[in-house]
């Protein structure tokens, strides 16, 4: 378990997916909805090209909070909203503050790609101690 | 044209999901996962746990084997089109490991309409074996052009 104080930061998670990292979590997850592996798909329906999985996205917010909490038995809880979208081969970086810290620690994260929130208002609960 | 709300309140048939080591393996590493807990069961038993721990993300794979065809359900009738997902919370209880059975409870939360799109929140509570929730889910699916 970690130690949170109020205003602190959390260490900042960088992460750039791979071209072929969709087909693997789409493998690893179960959803197979071509917006994230298929291009000529992705382009008919109107998006620029293939995206992330906001699942995916969020677990790289899940991550960074995990990891600074001291591991997967002190995390109570992750809230997000999916905007925007993410895109393999670009940079992410999750970053998070400590909103509040009692027993149970609040802290505020946010996902970021090319300067755009891809990952925004989340909300982790975590042990505090 | 409004929503139709005569889903909310609607539940479905539970699902059993069970946990396998090599599948929480391939779900780390997709998610980047580096913690040994998920990677190496010599570590996650050294740690005192029976075998590997999953992510806490892998409650997507638990869940939606049982609540991904629900979304489908003609009551609910949301247009896949135009669907996007807008929001997504989970609560934990404690670490789910390799070689346990979840079984997942889904049932609509909530229809609503605002500006012009439909949100509809999907509730699951996935319990261990013995009966004993282990992490709750909040789904907001999001349709435009209701």
């Amino acid at each position: 378990m970690a130690t949170f104080e109020q205003g602190a930061a959390i260490p900042e998670l960088k992460v750039t997916p791979d071209r072929f990292l969709p087909v693997r979590y789409a493998g690893a997850s179960g959803d197979f909805n071509p917006i994230h592996t298929d291009k000529e798909y992705a382009t008919m329906v109107g998006l620029p090209s293939t995206i992330l999985h906001g699942l995916w996205s969020m677990a790289q917010v899940a991550r960074a909070v995990t990891d600074a909490a001291g591991g997967p038995a002190n995390i109570e809880s992750l809230e997000v909203q999916f905007r925007g979208m993410g895109f393999p081969e670009k940079e992410i970086t999750v970053s998070g503050t400590v909103r509040e810290a009692g027993e149970v620690a609040t802290l505020d994260v946010v996902a970021e790609q090319d300067g755009k929130q891809i990952i925004r208002n989340a909300v982790a609960t975590v042990k505090n101690g | 044209m409004p929503v139709n709300t005569s889903a909310i309140g609607k539940t479905f048939a539970p699902g059993t999901y069970a946990v396998g080591r090599e599948k929480v393996k391939e779900f780390a590493n997709a998610v980047g996962e580096t913690n040994p807990l998920h990677l190496d069961h010599e570590a996650a038993r050294a740690a005192g746990y029976d075998d590997v721990v999953a992510p806490p993300m892998f409650a997507v794979v638990f869940i939606s084997q049982t609540m991904t065809p629900t979304l489908f359900d003609p009551e609910v009738g949301m247009n896949f089109a135009m669907m996007v997902h807008g929001g997504q919370k989970f609560t934990w209880a404690r670490p789910i490991v390799a070689g346990e059975e979840i079984t997942t409870h889904v049932s609509v939360k909530d229809i609503t309409e605002k500006d012009g799109k439909g949100f509809y929140v999907y509730e699951t509570i996935s319990k261990d074996e013995s009966g004993e929730t282990v992490v709750t889910g909040e789904w907001t699916f999001l349709v435009r052009g209701v």
